[in-house]
C-alpha cells in the first residue's frame, strides 16, 4: 500500500495552520464566556471579538463595523443576495448576477425567483471572463443587486471587480462579491474596488470550518440574517463562535502578511503543472483564463475519460483533487460552470481541478506528473470514445 | 463509498477490450449523463464463448461492466439475458443510491449487444425480451 498522501484541494478546505489553532484553544475552555455579559470573562471575549473584527477589516480595506461574522460563506451569500433584496423590495426586484456562480449564489437567487423577483444570469466568454459592459446593459432601473464572485472556485478566472464596483457605483447599485476563493490569494480593498458587499469563509485560508463573515459598506440597506439576540449589532443574532471568530482573525492576519510570497510560490507551482501536463498529455485542454487566474488553480480537461475514475485513481496513488464530472457531486449534470465556458458535456465529465497550497512542494508536483499520465493512458484504453477518436 | 468488490473490479477489471470478430455489439448511455458502455461479444452455438467491454464513465460503471461480462461469459444467451441490474448490484455488494444507474447500464447494454446478434443473423425474437427491468 501507497502511504504517500498528497493534497491538491485547498480550494474544497485546507488544513487549520498551527498558530491559528493555538489562538483559538483558549476560548474553547479557559475564555469561554459570553460575550453579551458584563463581567470580566465575558469581557475577554468581547475583547477577542473586537480585534479579531479589526483584522479581519485591516484585511479587507473596511472599518471594523462593516464586518459581520457569520456561519459560513453559504451564509453570507445568502444573506447577502436575500437581505438586500428583500430591504430594497421599494426600489426593485431586480438582480444581475453570472452563469458561474457558486450554488450558494445561484441557489438563493432562484429561491428569489420563485418569490416573484427577476434575475439575470450574465455569460461568461470561454476563459470565463464576465464582460463588465456586459453587466452595465443588464441594469435596468429597478436593479438593486450585483453580485459576481471575485474569482470562481472551479476554473480559478478572477473577474475584473474593480470595473464592475466602477460601474454599478456610478449607476447606484449595490454590489456584492463573493470571494471566498479569493481571499488570502489576491490583494483585495473593498474602499479601492467600490464593493458594498463581500463575502469570506475561514476555512479556505488555513482558519477554521464554521466562521465566515459578510462585509456591508455603512449605510447599506439589508435585512437581518438571523433575528434573537443583538449580536452582529443586531444584524445576525447568535451568541458568537468566539474560537471561529478568533481563528479567523488570526488566519486573515497571517494571510495577508504572506500573500505576496504565498502567491508567487503558488504561481511558479501552477504554471508548472499546467505546463506540463500539457506538454506530456495529449487531448488536455486547459480550463479557465491562462493568466488570470487563482495562484493555486490548475483544472484541466482530459477528453475521453471520465473524472470520477480519474480521482479514484488519483486516490489509489495518494493525490486528493476534486473534478467537475456529475458523478463526483451527486447530482446528474457536469459543473455549471464548465458546460457556461462551453465545453461540451463529455469534456465536461473529464475534469480534474488540482488546487495547490501552502504545503505543496516542487516534489509534490514531481510525483503527480510522473502518475498521472499512466492514469490517464489506463483510462483512454476502457474508453469507447477513445476507441471511436482513433477509429 | 465504494465496497471492496467495486474497488477491485474498477482498479483490475475483466475483460477489457474489442473483440475483432464479434457477432454482437451493443452500445448504451450518453455523454450528457457522463456513462457510455460498449460491450462486445463472441456468440458461437447460442453459447457467449467471448465478452470485452469499453466503458467511459465513473468508478461503478467501470465496475459494472467488468462485473457484467463475467456474470456472462461462458453462459447461453438466454441465462445472459436473465441478467438484471439487480444481480450486477448485488455481485459487487451494492452500489451508492445515485449510482444505480450505472448497472442499469451494464444490464441494458448486455442486452443491446444481444439483439445486435439475433438481428445481424435475422433471428426472430419476441421484443419483450429487450425490456430492462429497472
Amino acid at each position: 500500500m501507497n502511504n504517500k498522501f498528497i493534497y491538491f484541494d485547498h480550494a474544497s478546505t485546507t488544513a487549520v495552520k498551527p498558530q491559528v489553532l493555538e489562538a483559538m484553544l483558549p476560548y474553547f475552555t479557559e475564555k469561554y464566556g459570553n460575550a453579551s455579559t458584563i463581567y470580566s470573562l465575558g469581557q475577554e471575549s468581547k475583547k477577542a471579538i473586537d480585534e479579531a473584527r479589526e483584522k479581519v477589516a485591516l484585511a479587507l480595506g473596511a472599518n471594523p463595523q462593516e464586518i459581520f461574522f457569520t456561519g459560513s460563506g453559504s451564509e453570507s451569500d445568502n444573506w447577502a443576495i436575500k437581505g438586500i433584496a428583500y430591504a430594497n423590495r421599494e426600489k426593485g426586484k431586480h438582480i444581475i448576477t453570472t452563469a458561474i456562480e457558486h450554488h450558494a449564489i445561484l441557489h438563493s437567487c432562484q429561491f428569489l425567483e420563485k418569490e416573484g423577483f427577476e434575475v439575470t444570469y450574465i455569460p461568461v466568454d470561454k476563459d470565463g471572463l464576465v464582460d463588465p459592459g456586459q453587466v452595465e446593459s443588464a441594469i435596468r432601473p429597478d436593479t438593486v443587486l450585483i453580485s459576481v464572485m471575485f474569482a470562481n472556485n472551479e476554473i480559478g478566472t478572477i473577474q475584473p471587480i474593480d470595473e464592475i464596483g466602477k460601474i454599478a457605483r456610478e449607476k447606484g447599485v449595490y454590489f456584492h462579491t463573493d470571494a471566498v476563493q479569493a481571499i488570502g490569494n489576491v490583494h483585495i480593498n473593498v474602499k479601492d474596488m467600490n464593493i458594498d458587499l463581500l463575502s469570506i469563509s475561514g476555512h479556505k485560508f488555513y482558519g477554521p470550518k464554521g466562521i465566515g463573515c459578510l462585509y456591508v459598506r455603512k449605510g447599506t440597506k439589508i435585512t437581518s440574517f438571523m433575528h434573537g439576540g443583538a449580536q452582529e449589532r443586531g444584524k445576525r443574532a447568535s451568541t458568537e463562535n468566539i474560537p471561529g471568530i478568533v481563528g479567523l482573525g488570526k488566519a486573515i492576519e497571517i494571510a495577508s502578511a504572506n500573500i505576496d510570497a504565498y502567491n508567487a510560490k503558488l504561481v511558479e507551482l501552477r504554471d508548472r503543472t499546467i505546463s506540463e501536463i500539457i506538454k506530456t498529455i495529449p487531448y488536455a485542454k486547459l480550463n479557465g483564463h491562462r493568466n488570470q487566474r487563482l495562484p493555486g488553480n490548475v483544472n484541466i480537461s482530459f477528453e475521453y475519460i471520465e473524472g470520477e475514475s480519474l480521482l479514484l485513481l488519483l486516490n489509489k496513488n495518494g493525490i486528493a483533487a476534486s473534478s467537475g464530472s456529475a458523478c463526483t457531486s451527486g447530482s446528474l449534470d457536469a459543473s455549471h460552470v464548465l458546460l457556461a465556458i462551453g465545453l461540451p458535456h463529455e469534456i465536461a465529465h473529464g475534469s480534474l481541478r488540482l488546487s495547490l497550497g501552502d504545503e505543496n512542494t516542487q516534489e509534490d508536483i514531481d510525483y503527480l506528473l510522473e502518475v498521472l499520465p499512466p492514469i490517464v493512458e489506463k483510462l483512454r484504453e476502457m474508453s469507447p470514445l477513445f476507441e471511436k477518436m482513433k477509429a | 463509498m465504494y465496497s471492496e468488490k467495486v474497488m477491485d473490479h474498477f482498479l483490475n477489471p475483466r475483460n477489457v477490450g474489442t473483440i475483432e470478430d464479434a457477432n454482437g455489439i451493443g452500445e448504451v448511455g450518453n455523454t450528457v449523463c457522463g456513462d457510455i458502455m460498449k460491450i462486445y461479444l463472441k456468440i458461437e452455438n447460442d453459447i457467449i464463448t467471448d465478452v470485452k467491454f469499453h466503458t467511459f464513465g465513473c468508478g461503478s460503471a467501470i465496475a459494472s461492466s467488468s462485473i457484467a461480462t463475467e456474470m456472462i461469459k461462458g453462459k447461453s444467451i438466454n441465462e445472459a439475458l436473465e441478467l438484471s441490474n439487480k444481480a450486477v448490484v448485488e455481485a459487487l455488494d451494492g452500489l451508492p443510491a445515485h449510482k444505480i444507474h450505472c448497472s442499469v447500464l451494464a444490464e441494458e447494454a448486455v442486452k443491446a449487444a444481444i439483439k445486435d446478434y439475433y438481428d445481424k443473423n435475422h433471428i426472430q425474437y419476441d421484443s419483450s425480451l429487450f425490456n430492462v427491468k429497472h
